[in-house]
């Protein structure tokens, strides 16, 4: 691997190695380009990986202390625990499910589509889908994604089978084991599935796509590229012209440590990033970096999310296999009759007894929870994942009264659920029932939002400086040379998973950021 | 997390041999095999049911869980009010001792924690007239019910979430055979095997690329 010399003011510095940074770095490293990649998180392998859910989670998860705040249950049951992401090389690649949607085309304009909606901060973002729609092909072809370029679906698992019966008898057309970044034959010199049911915990065969054994490995490999794992940023620096200059890091021996850059790039995640920039305030930017628009760390989005399980006379076995091959995309369209604005998808989702206990219900106990668990193998499960609204009061502040482990002040993450969240969840919730009801179900259950698994918007694009952090590359509107990289950009959640957007618009940056670089703009 | 059992050799700790007959009286209970192995504030032990899917699957049916700040009664009050609050007939005394081991655990050089267990404890007792373990049903419940919202209620039911399920016996017990990845998934063990309901066909779920 490369070493650059933390006074080498030629390098992109990267923040974060998931779905954003790692693709990021290797689109750049491809590129001839020089890339210093800083990772909180240590690192893993397919054979570190753990098929232990309590386990697992201690070795991958960001358990560094944040706080809660809002009326989201959240807040009650997992106040010290407001999201589900990983510290780790890979990021939150390493958990993620695989589902890989494209956005749809309303859902880059939802100000124009939507109107106004009261405690709403709804904007169109500078960028549409056409525009994507090139990088969106780059992205599924990186990432080998089922039912594109000639991938086959995977096959679907007894989760599966019971959400696909009972989607179809209330009548659902688009019913199918998904757009899945995960190998449902070889391909891109890794193995196909072999439906081990612990997607979650970090691929162990290797056929879900992660940076951590692809952008990262062929990062490295052009001689361009150093990683430096268990490094984590605390500040980001800049001189008297208002251009960053570098970063200070903690490195693994606890040692504070100044890289210098031409450029650097922050993808935390959508708690971290946001924090970094205000945690970097400084004389000249009193409010944080970047944040003329007061805008860095509002308009937090974890999307519209709950479960339902449903129990059935004969057994499902529902661990057996992928946890999330399995979708119904009917309801993701806007339709506002339904009484709300956006659309949600169902997913299948299963989760081990250690997990149903602690999630199922979460503060929940007595002989009704325990005859859930006690018909664990009979149980079906889906996660139903929809557009929530961004609003300003949803955000990441600085807890002045809590500091972590450097010294810093933690993030606090404050979330209230608009009544255009509440009305979807409702008719998700009342779907999602149905769905297991028409498959035979003798009972069904309302599990609540998981500590979030998506978390998007706090350093959005927007057109205009004042709406925004950053422009239509994730470059930001105050300083030419710091950009965003992660989730952190999206100006709207859509209906979909995340990831794929990430990883689309990382490559669409890299060409930016080679392309200023080259004509010395930045 | 696995129990180590203690299988205790019967009368091996008894070297006082004073019978006329020279014989050496035989115990009718459960000795404890070594009393350096097995010191602190309290003991919990237990059988598993012969012929129940766990005796057939542990390397003994015998179980003992050392306590280092409750004692044996604590202990079993604990046991009872994690039979209350996650009712499981399958789920053998075994797994609930791991709920009062655990907090044991926490509570050793924790004075406040030891403090909050006791007198919750002390509290289940007073509530139930005595002995907490000796109510009824549904008496043990309408106690258990009305602590919600304290602290000890809030500890101990938190704990029952790790300690209760997240252990062999457990996995065993629910049907849930853990880690899969050493087997080789489920790709050729069962992923699709449900019959009950339709097949979805191929354009949704593909055949399986074997």
């Amino acid at each position: 691997m490369a070493k650059f010399a933390t006074n080498d003011d030629s390098v992109v510095v990267i923040i974060g190695s998931g779905a954003g940074g790692g693709t990021l770095a290797n689109e750049l490293a491809q590129k001839g380009v020089k890339v210093v990649c800083l990772e909180a998180g240590a690192q893993q392998s397919s054979a570190s990986f753990i098929n232990d859910e309590w386990k697992s989670f201690s070795q991958l998860a960001w358990l560094d202390t944040r706080t809660t705040s809002g009326s989201w249950r959240v807040a009650k049951d997992f106040a010290g625990l407001p999201a589900w992401i990983c510290k780790t090389v890979g990021g939150t690649t390493t958990h993620w499910a695989g589902a890989s949607l494209r956005f749809q085309e309303h859902e880059f304009r939802t100000k124009t589509v939507y109107g106004t909606i009261q405690g709403t901060n709804l904007l169109d973002w500078p960028v549409t889908l056409k525009e994507l729609a090139p990088y969106y092909a780059r992205a599924e072809n990186k990432m080998g994604v089922t039912r594109t370029n000639g991938i086959p679906g995977l096959p679907g698992n007894n989760n599966f089978k019971v959400m696909h019966a009972g989607a179809k008898k209330l009548g659902y057309k688009e019913v199918h084991t998904g757009n899945m970044a995960i190998n449902s034959q070889p391909r891109d010199g890794r193995g196909r599935c072999l439906q081990l049911g612990f997607c979650f915990q970090g691929c162990k065969s290797g056929a879900k796509w992660s940076t951590l054994y692809t952008e990262i490995p062929r990062a490295e490999a052009t001689g361009n590229f150093e990683l430096r794992s268990e490094c984590h940023v605390t500040r980001i620096e800049h001189n008297d012209k208002g251009l960053v200059t570098g970063v200070v890091y903690y490195d693994k021996d606890k040692k504070e440590q100044r890289q210098k850059a031409r450029i650097v790039c922050v993808a935390g995640n959508a708690i971290e990033t946001p924090r970094l920039l205000l945690l970097s305030a400084s004389n000249m930017f009193k409010d944080g970096l970047a944040n003329s628009s007061g805008q860095v760390g509002r308009n937090y989005m974890r999307h519209m999310t709950g479960s339902v399980y449903a129990a059935f006379k004969d057994p499902v076995h529902m661990y057996r296999g992928t946890t999330m091959a399995g979708i119904v995309r009917d309801e993701a369209i806007h339709n506002p009759k339904r009484g709300f604005a956006g659309g949600y998808e169902l997913e299948t989702l299963s989760l081990g007894v250690p997990f149903m206990a602690a999630f199922l219900n979460p503060g929940g106990w007595g002989s009704d929870f325990a005859w859930w668990m006690d018909h664990y193998t009979n149980l079906a499960g889906m996660w139903l994942v929809g557009e929530d609204m961004p609003r300003e009061t949803n955000r990441i502040t600085l807890n002045t009264n809590v500091k972590d482990q450097w010294g810093n002040y933690v993030p606090n993450v404050h979330f209230d659920d608009h009544d255009n969240d509440i009305a979807m969840r409702e008719h998700a919730f009342q779907q999602g029932e149905r769905i297991y009801q028409a498959a035979g179900a003798v009972r069904t259950f309302r599990t609540p939002p998981y500590p979030s698994t998506h978390n998007l918007g706090t350093c959005r694009m927007s057109a205009r400086r004042q709406d925004g952090v950053c422009n239509k590359w994730g470059q930001t509107h105050d300083i030419p040379n710091l950009f965003i990289s992660d989730g952190s950009q999206f100006t709207t959640g859509g209906a979909e998973n995340p990831t794929l957007t990430i990883v689309t618009l990382a490559i669409r940056q890299a060409d930016y950021i080679a392309k200023q670089m080259k004509a010395r703009a930045i | 997390m696995r129990i180590i059992p203690i299988q205790a050799p019967i009368a091996a700790g008894f070297s006082d041999c004073n019978e006329d007959s020279g014989e050496v009286p035989r115990m009718n209970h459960l000795p404890l095999a070594r009393r350096e192995f097995l010191k602190g504030s309290g003991v919990l032990m237990g059988t598993l049911a012969t012929g129940s899917l766990l005796a057939g699957l542990a390397p003994s049916t015998v179980w003992a869980v050392e306590l280092k700040t409750l004692s044996k009664a604590e202990g079993e009050a604990i046991m009872a009010m994690g039979r209350v609050l996650y009712p499981h007939e399958k789920l053998p005394d075994a797994v609930y001792a791991l709920l009062a081991k655990d907090l044991d655990g926490k509570a050793a050089g924790d004075a406040a924690a030891a403090k909050t267990l006791k007198d919750g404890v002390a509290a289940l007792n007073q509530a139930a007239g005595g002995d907490f373990t000796k109510a009824d049903a549904a008496r043990k419940l309408a106690i258990v019910k009305a602590m919600e919202g304290q602290p000890f209620f809030a500890t101990v039911r938190g704990q029952c979430i790790t300690s209760l399920y997240d252990n062999d016996m457990a996995y065993a017990t629910f049907g849930y055979p853990g880690s899969a990845w050493e087997k080789g998934g489920y790709i050729t063990r069962g992923f699709q095997d449900l019959k009950w309901l339709p097949e979805p066909g191929k354009a949704a779920s593909p055949k399986a690329d074997l």
